[in-house]
């Protein structure tokens, strides 16, 4: 398919900023507080709102979401968002101050408690918290927790053990916690090596972080015996729920021995990722871990729902209780699928990933795969072939990680994409492919922008509309 | 499809043992989409319809309707982090200027896309405080108002960092400075101070703060919000070095505390800072075009040796900042912020007028909101309100705390009545 993407563009740049449209300066003068609590003047763009809105139109139509086509970014699952997710968000009863008391905001409290039950069944876990506003927050939670567990028992462990394939997020949260991050080598499969996992426990093993399906696609076959060598050495089992759309209904990160999770609802639960979040990263936890949850949880008594204080909380890790339009969405999510759609996502999904795979030319050395796999682009520059496909009206997958593949290109289709798409796909692929280099280094062409100079970007900074008028 | 592949059905392709499958069942009944929706509107109607007058740090201005139409066009909607920026211009571009309207209004040079929220900005900022100081230090100072929940988080952050966190003492509503002068050593890395304060009283002695801070090579970090930053002095020239708060008063109103956190700073700390920054470059057709930058500070490329751990953000709530601010233009913000200190003034004159109220308790300038004293039980004049349909804070025994903007200025008649009967 053939695929221009608007531009609205000048000799020098595209669409103009706002300040060089319309801006206005204000002098701060007969104001109602002295002249030495306030500041001089105010300089802001101040266009008129037709200006605002075509502003806006055009920097929509400058923008590639999943509403624009394909977008299998692998790890970030970006599934369609069904609108009805933004017609209950609107509700006006969901515009609520956090301060409220809880018994005049009963509504909200009740999805809250049913969702924490949800996610609960969905992962295998006693206790959910709704508090972390995004995966990372999730993690860092988790760790706080862990943390918490172990000093509870009179120990202190110092180590998160971390498979080199896992997420930046699971080491820069260990190291947020103040733990130390042990890296640990994948076997060749892939997979986690059983003889570095049993090198590596020990005394000091506060938890291991792992993704299942891993960042490849594949799934931890020796889960159990994982689990067990890390409770032996009395550490915990950390779910990244990243890839949890691989499993839904199929397996649940309790019943595979894991401790703590998190869920990624924008991921998961198509919650819009709106160019960059809000997302929501609920944490779930077995029964011995419930007391450590933050503060306040949410529970139904005996005629109404409240907030309470789990005994040994470990205080909070959002100002109020994380983004609840968000978990508010992920609700209608979950109840629209119930029971069997939720199986059948997670089957789509992996159905998705598996044809797609088979229908393009490209290595992929490990598998068998699930919702996603990792393919090499070989002699070619992943990069380069990611901006190729940008020419063919599709999003491109993540590239150059994991670093096990060379040249990685993780592609995660999801369960939304009909077969039509998925070849569609295939044919962006097949034709970055088959491009010659000076066709792969000169893409994209028919984006708004071409090919974006980042080492200059990054070398002199220029980070604001002053930035760019002091340079 | 299968047949493509080479398997029998979809079961087959899940390398699972059967150990772990999981045969039960979650127990969620499926419904179509009008009985989803039906079911979230009835649940929903049950938090009652009460008008607010809460604030202490979540803040509700009126959204135009054309934030809501434009930020809600698909195609910000679902996209996502712009890792392919050639095709991401529009949002990457909306970042940008909002980064470049929170510089404009703080002062500093560099504002970030986004940290979840006001608590969340703060526990960065204390590790970023560790981060830029040349010797270690293990104490964070913050005022001995701010509410439990932001210090928590703040502790939260503080813990991997190895900071405490330690209060200073306020003198009728701001910081007492004598007290301040006393606390801090050396050994400090930040101190935190918030205009308007909690209660909404106006810091006067600012640049005192932050050259006490400085003079122990600590951090002055700043709390505030975009509408009290239109007005209020512009945090460069009272000494921060960063600023944060709740962005989200703009452009996203009430949402049971969901929001986005502002996070600017000096640009001599720019390659320490947490979060995305979009930067401007060229493209190859010479034309100025947007990307992310400076990535190597973030967890996908530096993992254990990030500045921060954030990945998934708040873009989508700043796109909102930024259009509500656009639309209000500097005079419509300086507008806004000026309305935010006369209600409150002619609310707290009404309200001292009832007998058993007196406010402001504070001998203070307000931002949105103040204190009242009152003679009968405030829990109880603060529940009776609530029968009357008005939420308000009740600090204590002695204290309310009432929040007045241009969302519920038109209902202080109500309130002063409904209070007059309960006083």
């Amino acid at each position: 398919m053939r695929y221009d993407q608007a531009r609205w563009s000048e000799t020098d740049h595209y669409e103009p900023l706002l300040i060089e449209k319309r801006s206005e300066s204000v002098e701060i003068e007969d104001s109602p507080l002295p002249d030495d609590l306030t500041r001089e003047e105010l300089t802001m763009p101040s266009p008129a709102e037709p200006e605002l809105a075509r502003h806006y139109t055009h920097l929509s139509q400058e923008t590639y979401g999943v509403d624009s086509g394909p977008f299998p970014l692998g790890s970030c699952t970006m599934k369609y968002n069904p609108s009805l997710l933004e017609t209950v968000a609107a509700d006006e009863n969901a515009a609520i101050h956090p301060d409220r008391p809880e018994e005049s905001v009963q509504g909200t409290l009740e999805i809250m408690a049913t969702l924490q039950d949800w996610l609960g069944s969905i992962g295998g876990m006693d206790a959910v918290t709704l508090q972390p506003p995004a995966g990372a927050a999730g993690e860092y939670t988790g760790l706080l927790i862990t943390k918490a567990y172990h000093e509870s028992r009179g120990e202190d462990r110092s180590e998160v053990l971390i498979p080199d394939s896992a997420h930046g997020t699971n080491f820069a949260s260990a190291a947020m916690g103040g733990f130390d991050v042990v890296e640990l080598p994948s076997g060749e499969d892939g997979r986690v090596d059983l003889d570095a996992l049993t090198a590596a426990v020990g005394e000091e093993t506060a938890a291991l972080m792992l993704t299942n399906p891993n960042t490849l696609g594949l799934f931890e076959r020796d889960i159990s015996e994982i689990a067990e060598i890390v409770h032996d050495a009395g550490g915990l089992l950390y779910y990244d729920g990243a890839n949890l759309n691989a499993l839904l209904g199929q397996v649940r990160p309790g019943d595979m021995g894991f401790d703590i999770m998190h869920y990624n609802v924008h991921k998961t639960f198509a919650t819009p990722h709106g160019g960059g979040g809000p997302g929501a990263g609920p944490v779930g936890v077995t029964a011995d871990l419930a007391p450590f949850l933050p503060r306040p949880h949410v529970r139904a008594a005996e005629d109404k729902y409240e907030l309470y204080d789990p005994e040994h909380s470990i205080g909070k890790v959002h100002g109020y209780q994380g983004n609840w339009l968000v978990l508010l969405k992920a609700y209608a999510y979950i109840r629209r699928l119930g029971d069997a759609g939720l199986a059948e996502t997670s089957k789509a999904a992996v159905l998705n990933a598996n044809y797609l795979a088979e229908q393009i030319d490209f290595e992929i050395p490990y598998g068998p795969s699930h919702h996603e796999f990792v393919a090499s682009a070989g002699d070619r520059d992943a990069a380069n072939v990611a901006k190729q496909m940008l020419d063919h009206g599709v999003h491109p997958p993540t590239t150059k990680w994991p670093d096990l593949v060379d040249e990685a290109l993780m592609v995660e289709p999801t369960e939304a994409e009909s077969k039509e798409t998925l070849e569609l796909l295939a044919q962006a692929f097949d034709g970055a492919s088959d491009a010659d280099q000076e066709t792969l280094a000169s893409s994209p062409r028919r984006t708004t922008a071409r090919r974006i100079d980042q080492v200059e970007a990054a070398r002199s900074p220029r980070l604001s509309w002053r930035a760019l008028e002091d340079s | 499809m299968l047949d493509a592949i080479g398997a029998d059905d979809e079961t087959e392709l899940f390398d699972v043992p059967d150990s772990i499958r999981f045969e039960g069942a979650f127990g969620i009944d499926a419904k179509d989409e009008f009985e989803t929706a039906r079911e979230l509107e009835g649940v929903l109607s049950q938090n009652d319809e009460t008008t607010s007058f809460l604030g202490r740090g979540h803040y509700a201005h009126h959204v135009p309707a054309v934030v809501g139409e434009l930020s809600t066009r698909s195609e910000f909607l679902t996209s996502y982090t712009q890792y392919q920026p050639e095709v991401a211009q529009g949002f990457l571009q909306a970042l940008f200027e909002y980064q470049s309207m929170l510089v404009e209004l703080t002062g500093l040079e560099v504002a970030n896309s986004s940290m979840y929220d006001r608590a969340t900005a703060l526990g960065e900022a204390a590790t970023l405080a560790t981060r830029v100081r040349e010797t270690s230090g293990s104490r964070v100072l913050v005022p001995d108002l701010l509410r439990d929940g932001q210090r928590e988080v703040l502790e939260n952050y503080a813990i991997g960092a190895g900071l405490d966190v330690e209060t200073y003492p306020s003198d009728d509503g701001n910081a007492d400075l004598e007290a301040l002068a006393a606390a801090i050593d050396d050994d400090v890395v930040m101190v935190y101070a918030e205009n308007p304060t909690v209660r909404g009283t106006i810091e006067e002695r600012l640049t005192e703060i932050g050259n006490l801070a400085d003079g122990h090579d600590a951090l002055f970090c700043l709390g505030t919000d975009p509408v009290a930053l239109a007005l209020l002095e512009e945090p460069a020239s009272v000494g921060a070095d960063v600023v944060v708060g709740d962005a989200g008063a703009l452009g996203m109103g009430h949402a049971y505390g969901m929001s986005h956190g502002l996070f600017a700073t000096r640009e001599s700390f720019l390659r320490q800072v947490p979060g995305r920054l979009v930067g401007a470059g060229t493209d190859e057709s010479g034309r100025r075009a947007y990307t992310l930058t400076l990535q190597t500070r973030e967890q996908h490329i530096r993992q254990e040796r990030a500045t921060s751990n954030i990945c998934t953000n708040q873009a989508w709530v700043a796109l909102r900042t930024a259009i509500h601010a656009a639309w209000l233009g500097a005079d419509g913000l300086v507008e806004l912020a000026e309305q935010a200190v006369r209600a409150p003034k002619a609310l707290a004159a009404r309200v001292d007028d009832i007998d058993g109220v007196d406010a402001p308790v504070h001998d203070r300038h307000h931002f949105r909101e103040f204190l009242a004293r009152t003679d009968r039980s405030a829990t109880a004049i603060r529940e009776e309100l609530h029968d009357r349909g008005y939420a308000v804070h009740a600090l204590g025994e002695d204290y309310l705390q009432l929040c007045v903007t241009d969302v519920n200025e038109h209902a202080t008649d109500g309130l002063v009545n409904a209070l007059s009967e309960v006083a």
